[in-house]
């Protein structure tokens, strides 16, 4: 490989932060409390290194303050390696954070000559690109309207338009597509695929999976300040994922004790019920058996809910719920709407539940369990009782895959 | 050297900055863009009461005398005193995206500077009515003159921002030096009341050179003693050297200090 082939080069770099625990910015504080400024040094990032080749496109990826995003702000130099050394070339913008700088009461337009000149732009290359960037945003008819004027869907797609349309050799994502509407994400996300398609270079930090495995050539998995794995998305977002599982596995076993019988406090509005039947546990299965909490769209989920029983219950009915992270109830039925034989449960056991073909798109799922009695009264009525990830390798939208075929005749 | 390179790919957003700063500056007050000569004016009204009515001097036309080192120095202090502050208060972007971080110094100088340069329109005004006189050849001199002094603030700028990051009494502590400066400086006085033994101090001061090559030019109308403005542009380079330096180490740990 050619040395000029390398557009970022990443060598054992470290980064810890001091965690104040009571700062004193002031001269009086430093001197009378000098014992005061103690820290703690919280070791973020213990020596990563990898290398990005010109075009490439690499997804970073590990649970929540693993370091993936200090990474990524070691990238764009807002903050600075500790040790090591960070080289990059060309051009760099970052969808990191959208619309800093940002001025209210100007116009949609002078925002744009002000935000593009900080990322590096002349006058002359912005106003080649402007109309390109009005065109994108769609916002052609407020773009003379002051800023403060839109809504927050607008001023990001305003900003976002900006960003992607700098024309950077390399380009730093943290988190993409949370912008505005579903139609303006696919826009986006296909505007990705195209700038990669010229040559650019991409770097990007994302919980969904299934979007690094769309566009990446390659994942990096970032444990605990350390590189873990790196390779092919596929497979390193399948062992990730196993991991992940398997520590939410032992989180639940060590949970399982706690979240007997009566109600605790974290779950305090979340469960209600006259309490004869208690919902123990929730877990779900793989088809091939295996206990498991993330799964591919169109995959068979088997639910399990272990409950006790303190009073023998006639004619009760299980219920469940599946709701997205914004609430909103994907599907829900219980046995009385299913046309099941009534249940009399007299001792504890489980109840199994098959999800077939489980067409949800991408994202985390709540589960409500409900167990009740006759016409609705509840016995345990238990809200997000269980949670579950759904990983989508396509990039459809919405919340659940429609089963289709085109049929595109000339 | 990549630093100067980079800095004039970031042209455009110094310009910005500046754009910005001198529409904003006096945004919401009645007067408007008019402080910008009102300000130094009044100053100016005062000097000259308190200095040549009260305490008395000897010097003809001391309004003139007074206004073309008032307004150099106003520049000169407002550029360490409120540029100390200026990386403060423009927190929120360097938190937040790369840029770099030396364009914010800069372009507060710089509307500071063409400040000045507005002025220096109110001074001529005031030379011309008055029937002053100008020495053009001399006035060839201003430019570089400017420059220095430009050079010179700027460097000071660089190292009060940054320390100011972490270190925010700075800002403060800076009214103080600044008001001290100026009494050190013969900007109300003349260099030549000043003792024999305090001289090589005074001389040490690189704003003492730049007033009296302002005076020389626009008061007495004569050509600046180039050996001065050598030794001003000098001590000037060295500062702005030094300020880069000492700004580049500090502006490591900026995002996380602010």
């Amino acid at each position: 490989m050619a040395e000029n082939d390398i557009a970022i080069e990443v060598r054992n770099v470290t980064k810890s932060f001091k965690v104040y625990l009571d700062k004193g910015a002031q001269l009086k504080e430093r001197l009378l409390f000098r014992k005061r400024s103690r820290y703690e040094e919280r070791k973020v990032l213990r020596g990563i290194s990898f290398d990005v080749k010109r075009g490439e496109a690499i997804g970073l990826i590990g649970h929540n303050g693993c370091g993936k995003s200090t990474t990524l702000k070691l990238l764009t130099r807002i903050m600075y390696p500790d040790e090591g050394t960070i080289k990059l070339k060309g051009r760099v913008s970052s969808l990191i954070e959208l619309g800093a700088g940002f001025h209210p009461d100007m116009s949609g337009r002078e925002n744009i000559y002000t935000n593009a000149a900080i990322f590096g732009l002349t006058k002359k290359e912005i106003d080649a690109r402007i109309n390109e960037i009005v065109e994108f945003s769609e916002l052609a008819e407020f773009i003379d309207n002051p800023v403060r004027t839109y809504s927050s869907g607008m001023y990001m797609r305003l900003a976002f338009s900006v960003a992607i349309n700098v024309d950077a050799d390399v380009l730093l994502i943290d988190e993409i597509l949370a912008v505005g509407d579903a139609n303006f994400q696919t826009k986006c996300f296909n505007k990705l695929k195209e700038i990669k398609a010229q040559g650019t270079t991409i770097v990007i930090v994302s919980h969904a999976l299934g979007q690094i495995e769309q566009i990446c050539d390659r994942a990096i998995w970032i444990h605990e300040g350390l590189i873990r794995a790196e390779g092919p998305p596929k497979e390193i977002d399948l062992e990730y994922l196993d991991y992940m599982s398997r520590k939410m596995q032992e989180k639940n076993k060590s949970e399982e004790d706690s979240s007997d019988s009566e109600p605790s406090e974290d779950e305090a509005g979340k469960r209600w019920g006259s309490g004869e039947v208690r919902i123990r546990k929730v877990r779900s299965f793989s088809a091939d058996g295996s206990e498991q909490n993330v799964f591919r769209t169109g995959e068979d989920i088997r639910l399990t809910i272990d409950y006790t029983v303190k009073k023998p219950v006639k004619d009760a009915v299980f219920g469940f719920g599946v709701f997205d992270m914004n609430g909103v109830q994907c599907y829900g039925t219980n046995t009385r709407i299913d046309k099941q034989p009534d249940i009399n449960i007299s001792e504890s056991g489980t109840a199994e539940i098959l999800l077939r073909n489980v067409e949800l798109l991408g994202g985390e799922y709540n589960i409500d369990i409900a167990i009740e009695q006759g016409e609705g009264i509840p016995i345990d009525y238990f809200r997000q009782a269980y949670r579950i990830q759904i990983i989508s390798a396509l990039g459809d939208v919405g919340v659940s895959r429609i089963e289709h075929t085109w049929n595109l005749k000339r | 050297m990549s630093t100067i390179k980079e800095l004039y790919a970031y042209r455009q957003m110094i310009f910005s900055l500046v754009k910005k700063d001198l529409r904003g500056r006096y945004k919401g007050s009645v007067l408007g863009f008019l402080w910008t000569f009102i300000n130094p004016l009044f100053q100016l009204i005062v000097y000259t009461i308190v200095f040549s009515k009260i305490l008395r001097n000897d010097i003809p036309r001391y309004y003139l005398y007074l206004f073309v080192a008032l307004i150099p120095w106003i520049f000169f202090s407002s550029s360490i005193t409120v540029g100390a502050a200026s990386i403060v208060a423009q927190k929120d972007l360097v938190k937040k995206i790369y840029f770099p971080r030396m364009v914010i110094p800069i372009s507060y100088v710089t509307s500071c500077f063409v400040n000045m340069l507005l002025c220096f329109i109110v001074i001529f005004a005031v030379i011309i009515v008055t029937g002053a006189g100008i020495n053009f050849l001399a006035i060839l001199t201003l430019p570089v003159i400017m420059i220095v002094e430009y050079i010179f603030a700027l460097g000071m700028a660089m190292i009060a921002s940054a320390v100011t990051v972490y270190f925010r009494d700075l800002e403060h502590i800076l009214g103080i030096v600044a008001m001290a400066w100026m009494y050190l400086t013969p900007v109300v006085y003349s260099k030549s009341i000043v003792p024999e033994k305090y001289l090589p101090l005074f001389n040490l001061n690189p704003m003492t050179h730049i007033i009296d090559c302002y005076r020389t030019v626009l008061y007495e109308k004569q050509i600046p003693d180039l050996s001065a403005l050598l030794w001003a542009a000098g001590l000037g380079v060295f500062f702005l050297i030094f300020g880069a330096f000492v700004f580049n180490k500090l502006q490591r740990h900026f995002a996380e200090e602010l």
